[in-house]
């Protein structure tokens, strides 16, 4: 990426890496903004006033520090998802399933929480986090190895094991591990321990800075080592990774597993920093939202936090704007799909810029016959 | 490696359409098997069975000649799934407040045809990756119709079934062909029309050109755009027009993400079945008769959890992909943008 190549040159002109920061960011920024007009015509259409709708927004997100501190809680497991779908990107592979890693990520944590008894609660919370991590890492390899040794497309693999997770979490917290405790009905987990509880410093969840650090890891791997440069070679083309002696089945593989643990990961931290327990529907479309935050951020773990943030602050404000100004929550819905349209038709928005296109950040993907 | 080439050793005629046929054939002798089995034992619940077979692949097939159209002119249609459901929000909108069902209908074929132009237009105009136009199109329509969504709004009725005279009665397959509602008959039609056209007609022939070697079409004087983009357009509306089955005929009233997959199972459907719309129509009632079955299991009062019932088809659709992707041909130029020179 350009920010890192001219960072390498040193400081031999700063003026440089302000304009590659602009070309990176203008398009982002110009799609936000675009998408948030055309929210505000839709607000207004509807019958209501989009400066007050976007104003209270505002104020649920960042109008205080209790306020900052929920978007920051929500902005932390979306880190995770759309780590996990921009770090499968640089494959090549689209992982749309880093929805239903999560929610085996989230269980497998809360499980891991509540059962294991009697450990310091440094190390019980690490290993629940672990623990989930793990299960979105071995459910992501089943679209893993399907898509390395048969072909089958990872879109419609993964989407079809959102379905079963959703399914197989439901009958588990409905079902054996349903919470028991003074009468419940909800299909839920019995809660965690307070040993395996995340907790947060101040207004500002811990779980943050682990998904900041998470991030640089992620750059750190896809960069700085062989299996990342494998990675990126597999993505810009399978066939000059295989005539290079790259094992592109595996690549393909291992890729899935780390981007399904990262959204396993994100799930778990969502369970043991926020929700406290397994609760269907608690961790609904934050999957999807990693597809938003990937693009939104230029598929780059650094782009990835201000992205998350921003679609973090929607969240965490959408309820005081249904509040305060009246406005169903699911607008929000509306301008994180245009943000996405607009971030993705960037020739759209290229024009209205009178930018040119780069070359060499483009994404593509395999389509069916490819392996 | 070896360069040499050899030759492939002849085989007989009999084995070669074993090969390529044998597991085909196999599925359709032992399902009918199973029906006769279960006719014997009790006609109404096959009559159901067969009945509800016929409901649930209806959305199925059309979203799959939906993405065939698109694939043979090497457009890939992920956003099927959307198309569906913002085609069946706005035919059910649209006969909300007009309380009339045909217009209704015309509206959720309109709206699917818009977003085939939508998808069209960022694919070949746009060059965009086509997987994310799609996925676009998807979370556009989720969101859409989530914000626009109001809870407790039924449908002035639904389109009923019309009885095709004495052949609704014909034993077995008589109720579930011939006493079916219009949109169910026009998926008949459909599937025979856009079989012939692809495989017969002059505009089938320049779509095939086109999927698989748009180069060699366009020094032939094809519009490798302009055929394209017809055929998204026409898939978007047959998509809309599955929207319509499930708002206007099978249930009657909208609900959010009411396509549940279907549009992606379709995408399995349309692999299946070879790129082909009759191939794809009997992949469809295999999908269709796997949940109707499973309809059945859950009358029967078989204990097993309805989670495990309920993940049936999107496991079938995860086996299906991974047994068949690699044994089909599918169009050459699939999912690449073309450039003029």
């Amino acid at each position: 990426m350009d920010d890192q190549q001219t960072s390498e040159e040193g400081s031999q002109s700063f003026k440089a890496w302000l304009s590659a920061l602009w070309r990176v960011m203008a398009i982002p920024l110009a799609a936000v903004l675009l998408a948030l007009v055309i929210g505000a015509v839709l607000l207004a259409i509807s019958g209501a006033n989009p400066f007050r709708a976007y104003a209270a927004l505002i104020e649920g997100s960042f109008g205080n520090m209790k306020a900052f501190g929920r978007t920051l809680a929500k902005a932390t497991p979306l880190i995770f998802s759309g780590l996990a779908v921009a770090f499968a990107f640089k494959a090549g592979l689209f992982n749309i399933g880093a929805q239903g890693q999560l929610l085996f990520g989230a269980l497998v944590s809360a499980v891991a929480g509540f059962m294991i008894k009697g450990l310091p609660p440094f190390l019980h919370a690490t290993l629940a986090l672990l623990a989930g991590a793990t299960a979105g890492a071995l459910f992501a390899a089943i679209p893993g190895v399907l898509k390395a040794y048969t072909g089958a497309h990872e879109v419609i693999t993964t989407i079809m094991l959102n379905y079963v997770a959703i399914n197989i979490t439901d009958y588990i917290a409905d079902g054996p591990l349903k919470d028991t405790s003074g009468g419940n009905v909800i299909a839920r987990t019995p809660a965690i321990l307070d040993s395996a509880k995340i907790p947060s410093i101040g207004e500002i969840p811990l779980g943050f800075f682990l998904a900041v650090l998470a991030s640089v890891l992620v750059w750190w791997l896809l960069w700085r080592t062989t299996l990342g440069f494998e990675i990126r070679t597999v993505g810009l083309s399978p066939h000059a990774a295989k005539y290079a002696g790259m094992k592109v089945a595996f690549t393909v593989t291992l890729t899935m597993v780390i981007s399904g643990f990262l959204a396993g990961m994100g799930g778990g931290i969502e369970t043991l920093g926020i929700v406290g327990r397994y609760q269907p529907g608690f961790n609904a479309g934050l999957g999807f939202d990693g597809i938003t935050i990937a693009l939104l951020g230029k598929t780059h773990p650094f782009g990835i936090i201000p992205a998350a943030i921003l679609i973090g602050a929607m969240k965490a404000g959408a309820s005081t704007m249904q509040f305060n100004a009246g406005v169903a929550k699911e607008i929000t819905d509306v301008i994180q799909a245009l943000m996405l349209f607009f971030v993705t038709a960037d020739m759209i928005v290229r024009k209205i810029l009178r930018t040119k296109a780069e070359s060499g950040e483009k994404i593509t993907l395999s389509g069916w016959g490819q392996q | 490696m070896q360069t040499t080439t050899t030759l492939p050793a002849p085989v007989s005629p009999w084995k070669r359409f074993l090969k390529q046929w044998g597991m085909t054939l196999g599925i359709v002798l032992s399902v009918v098997v199973i029906i006769i089995w279960q006719y014997s034992l009790n006609e109404n619940i096959t009559e159901a069975v067969l009945a509800s077979t016929i409901r649930q692949s209806t959305p199925l097939v059309l979203g799959a000649l939906c993405g065939l159209l698109g694939e043979r002119s090497a457009v890939i249609n992920i956003g099927i799934e959307g198309q569906m459901l913002l085609g069946a929000f706005i035919g059910f909108l649209v006969n909300v407040w007009t309380g009339n069902l045909l217009l209704a209908v015309f509206a959720a074929i309109i709206t699917g045809a818009i977003m085939g132009l939508l998808l069209a237009y960022m694919s070949v105009t746009l060059k965009m990756d086509q997987i994310i136009g799609g996925t676009v199109i998807n979370i556009l329509a989720l969101g859409l119709t989530g914000y626009f969504y109001q809870v407790g709004l039924t449908t002035n009725g639904k389109l009923q079934p019309i009885p095709l005279g004495p052949l609704a009665d014909i034993p077995i397959v008589g109720p579930a062909l011939f006493n079916n509602p219009p949109i169910t008959y026009a998926t008949f039609v459909l599937v025979i029309l856009v079989h012939y056209i692809l495989f017969y007609t002059k505009w089938g022939l320049r779509t095939r050109a086109v999927g698989e070697h748009p180069r060699a079409a366009d020094t032939l004087g094809i519009n490798v755009f302009k055929v394209r983009y017809v055929n998204v357009i026409i898939g978007g509306a047959i998509a809309g027009l599955a929207g319509a089955f499930l708002t206007l005929e099978a249930v009657g009233s909208f609900e959010r993400n009411m396509t549940n997959g279907r549009g992606f199972v379709a995408l399995a459907v349309m692999i299946f079945g070879k790129f082909t719309p009759l191939g794809a129509w009997g992949a469809a009632l295999l999908f269709g008769f796997a949940s109707a079955m499973q309809t059945q299991l859950q009358f029967a009062g078989i204990n097993v959890p309805h989670q495990f019932i309920g993940i049936l088809p999107y496991v079938l659709t995860i086996v299906v992909l991974a047994g068949f992707v690699g044994r089909t041909h599918v169009p050459a130029a699939d999912g690449v943008p073309y450039e003029k020179e």
